[in-house]
């Protein structure tokens, strides 16, 4: 069993750059800060070797880190520019049993972050979720499309923080 | 129904009014295209079940709505779904109705405020003839809303056209 | 032209065929609720399944960054329905790891008690509706029946039959009714003989088995790649169960077996082996809830329920093992009285990615096969 600063220290090691920071002043769970766009490099190091041994990738979210500048344009609505969006992955080993914790920002303008679907095919549908409702595009998924909502849905993406309501969908009326 | 009542106690002969004897054959065998999309659902499959029987009221599940008499509509109607209510409520024959089941189908339900999805209500889309209320309502509250149907069947008729 | 029955091909040179794309719609009788499937067919043999999910999303994580901590409760409720207080004793517990509160031991019972009425319960559903898919409509019913005198224990306790807001962060709402524990041990008496009354119907019907064994097997380790969990995962030879192998609340404390699949009637993980692991599975949730009952304690329910939930800012994942796999909350707090994220990790969701390699080879008949044996709710699936 090796604990979260451990594993930094390895990983470190092993890719230099790639990992950012530790975080562990922040309650209940640390974790660590990865490059979006080397994940998935640093993910088949955790599943090929023998002494980490990730097979299962318990959850994937996508996260409106709510941390850029919003301001109200003519109508009233608010616009919020810069910022991030940020992807957790919650790791976990069924022989040694420790679990690991990551995390990759992207900047909101245009988020980017490399797919781990070819890694644990889990992460398939929780990728497309995280494209449909927060907009995070996944390089290399094998089929990143709309999984929840409709397939013409073009009203932007729901769980955003300034996301706002289309009045009309396809002739019905939307708003109560 | 009393003109038809007094008759049976006599010979094998029946007088009734035309529309009284179709009224009577139309609530007595409701088959039900049982459209069950959430949790109102569950409530539907336990008030068919022996407990609560639906059976007694002549109100057989069928699977195709091109032989189905009433729609229970018992569920969230979402806007990727509600296209597909309007086609299967289309596909059924003359004459139908439509039982809303249930708070969200009736008016959105507790996804009224915040539901971007949520179609708030399924009569933007559909003409209802019977709310039931309830989330989910108890299997009692939707042997009411049938009871409530048939009434509104015992009063039709056929010189003037239902809405 | 040649007809190969074991294997299930055909072989000829001179007729042309084409590949034809059938879709079990939104509205089916067997798809549990509102699923839409592409069958992609080569005459009767299942090429490809492309499930198209959505038609049930209500918006559940958007709703929570709306609501203060206990709004959120009757929006857990209705996710997975037919298993609502296993919803809310994850919720509660993952807020109660982030307010680091620990709740009398009353309460602990309590809620193993009703985490465990509602798996019997869950799995009848399971259990009855997957009967009634493949033909034999008379297990259903008396499914339905044991059900109910679940569902009136309940109603005695909270005054709702399917959608309870009972368990609380803290605590929960009500204590138990004075009669409560007696009329459930009686039920426990009164549901053992039943198992086996079951068991004589539809387990060891050689129809079934026909039907069943063999059908849509699920190696375990593409099993363990594609996240499943639960009666899945057991059925496919593996002994993982969260309440023994990452405990939670007091489940240390009681002597439970975890059953799985070992192939008796055809290969390990065909649909037979995922159907006998929850009929097993409600015998030991009967053995856990009599434990329970002999060793309860009395107390104050309501005492360590807080007035204002303002956790500090931080994250926790939490995670539960409900009847249909493991069920976890991502909850990211930014210290005011609103979650800021919530993020469900479904298990119908995550279990029902993998109805393409289970089906590859098989009849369009078994694909109802298959799909009820996964045993999917889509209020979880599209929350």
């Amino acid at each position: 069993m090796k604990t979260t600063e451990e594993i930094f220290n390895l990983l470190k090691d092993k890719f230099g750059e790639s990992i950012i920071e530790l975080k562990t002043d922040v309650p209940v769970e640390q974790f660590i800060i990865v490059n979006p766009l080397e994940i998935d490099k640093v993910c088949i190091f955790l599943t090929s070797n023998n002494e980490l041994a990730f097979d299962s990738l318990m959850n994937l979210s996508g996260v409106d880190d709510a941390n850029g500048e919003t301001k109200k344009d003519e109508e009233g609505n608010t616009q919020t520019t810069g910022g991030t969006l940020s992807v957790y992955y919650h790791l976990e080993s069924t022989s040694i049993r420790h679990k690991l914790v990551l995390k990759a920002s992207t900047p909101r303008e245009n988020p980017e972050v490399s797919s781990v679907a070819e890694i644990w095919r889990v992460a398939d549908w929780h990728e497309r979720e995280a494209y449909d409702l927060l907009g995070i595009k996944f390089l290399n998924h094998p089929d990143l499309r709309r999984i929840l909502m409709p397939y013409d849905w073009d009203a932007g993406y729901p769980l955003r923080k300034d996301y706002k309501n289309p009045e009309y969908y396809q002739g019905m009326k939307v708003p109560y | 129904m009393g003109l038809l009542d007094k008759q049976f106690t006599d010979d094998n002969i029946v007088i009734a009014k035309v529309e009284d004897l179709l009224n009577w054959a139309r609530l007595s065998s409701l088959w039900q295209m049982g459209f069950g999309l959430a949790c109102c659902a569950i409530e539907m499959m336990a008030t068919s079940a022996s407990h609560y029987d639906f059976d007694r009221f002549g109100v057989i599940p069928r699977p195709s709505p091109r032989q189905s008499d009433v729609i229970i509509v018992s569920g969230t109607v979402t806007l990727k779904m509600a296209i597909r209510i309007k086609r299967l409520y289309e596909q059924m024959p003359d004459p139908k109705y439509v039982i809303s089941m249930g708070s969200c189908s009736n008016c959105g339900g507790p996804y009224w405020e915040h539901g971007y999805h949520v179609l708030k209500g399924v009569d933007r889309i559909i003409p209802v003839d019977v709310y039931v209320p309830g989330c989910p309502p108890r299997p009692e509250a939707l042997l009411e809303g049938l009871l409530k149907l048939q009434e509104k069947i015992r009063h039709e008729s056929l010189v003037k056209k239902s809405a | 032209m040649s007809l190969d029955i074991e294997n299930k091909t055909t072989t000829n040179e001179k007729l042309k065929t084409e590949e034809m794309i059938l879709n079990m719609g939104p509205q089916h009788p067997s798809t549990h609720g509102v699923l839409r499937l592409e069958l992609q067919l080569e005459g009767e043999l299942i090429v490809n399944v492309k499930p198209h999910i959505g038609y049930l999303h209500r918006c559940f994580e958007k709703h929570c960054e709306a609501m203060t901590y206990p709004q959120v409760i009757p929006y857990t409720d209705r996710m997975d329905y037919l298993a609502s207080m296993y919803n809310e004793f994850g919720y509660a517990i993952a807020v109660e790891k982030l307010l680091d509160i620990k709740v009398p031991e009353r309460v602990e019972y309590i809620r193993v008690i009703m985490g465990e009425l509602q798996r019997v319960a869950s799995h009848l559903v399971a259990l009855g509706t997957y009967g009634a898919d493949i033909g034999a409509v008379t297990p259903f019913l008396f499914c339905f029946r044991d059900r109910e005198k679940i569902l009136s224990l309940f109603e005695m306790t909270c005054g709702a039959r399917l959608l309870y807001n009972y368990i609380w962060v803290g605590g929960v709402s009500h204590d138990l009714h004075h009669d409560f524990l007696r009329l459930t041990k009686d039920f426990v008496d009164y549901f053992r003989p039943k198992i086996k009354e079951l068991n004589d119907l539809l387990t060891f019907n050689k129809i079934f088995i026909e039907r069943t064994a063999n059908v849509g097997i699920l190696p375990l380790d593409t099993a363990i790649n594609y996240g499943i969990t639960g009666p899945m995962l057991r059925a496919s030879g593996m002994k993982w169960d969260l309440r023994k192998d990452d405990p939670y609340s007091i489940y240390d404390k009681f002597d439970f077996d975890i059953p799985i699949g070992d192939g008796r009637m055809g290969t390990v993980g065909d649909s037979w082996d995922r159907y006998y692991v929850r009929v097993l599975e409600m015998e030991q949730s009967l053995k856990i809830i009599e434990q329970a009952i002999a060793q309860i304690p009395e107390g104050d329910v309501t005492s360590a329920i807080p007035k204002r939930i303002k956790p500090v800012v931080g994250q926790v994942y939490s995670r539960v093992e409900g009847p249909r796999g493991e069920l976890g909350y991502f909850i990211i707090s930014n210290g005011t009285v609103n979650p800021f994220r919530v993020k469900v990790r479904a298990p119908s969701f995550v279990n029902l990615a993998v109805i393409n390699e289970l089906c590859k080879g098989h009849l369009v008949a078994d694909v109802i096969t298959v799909l009820g044996s996964i045993d999917i709710v889509l209020g979880d699936v599209d929350r």
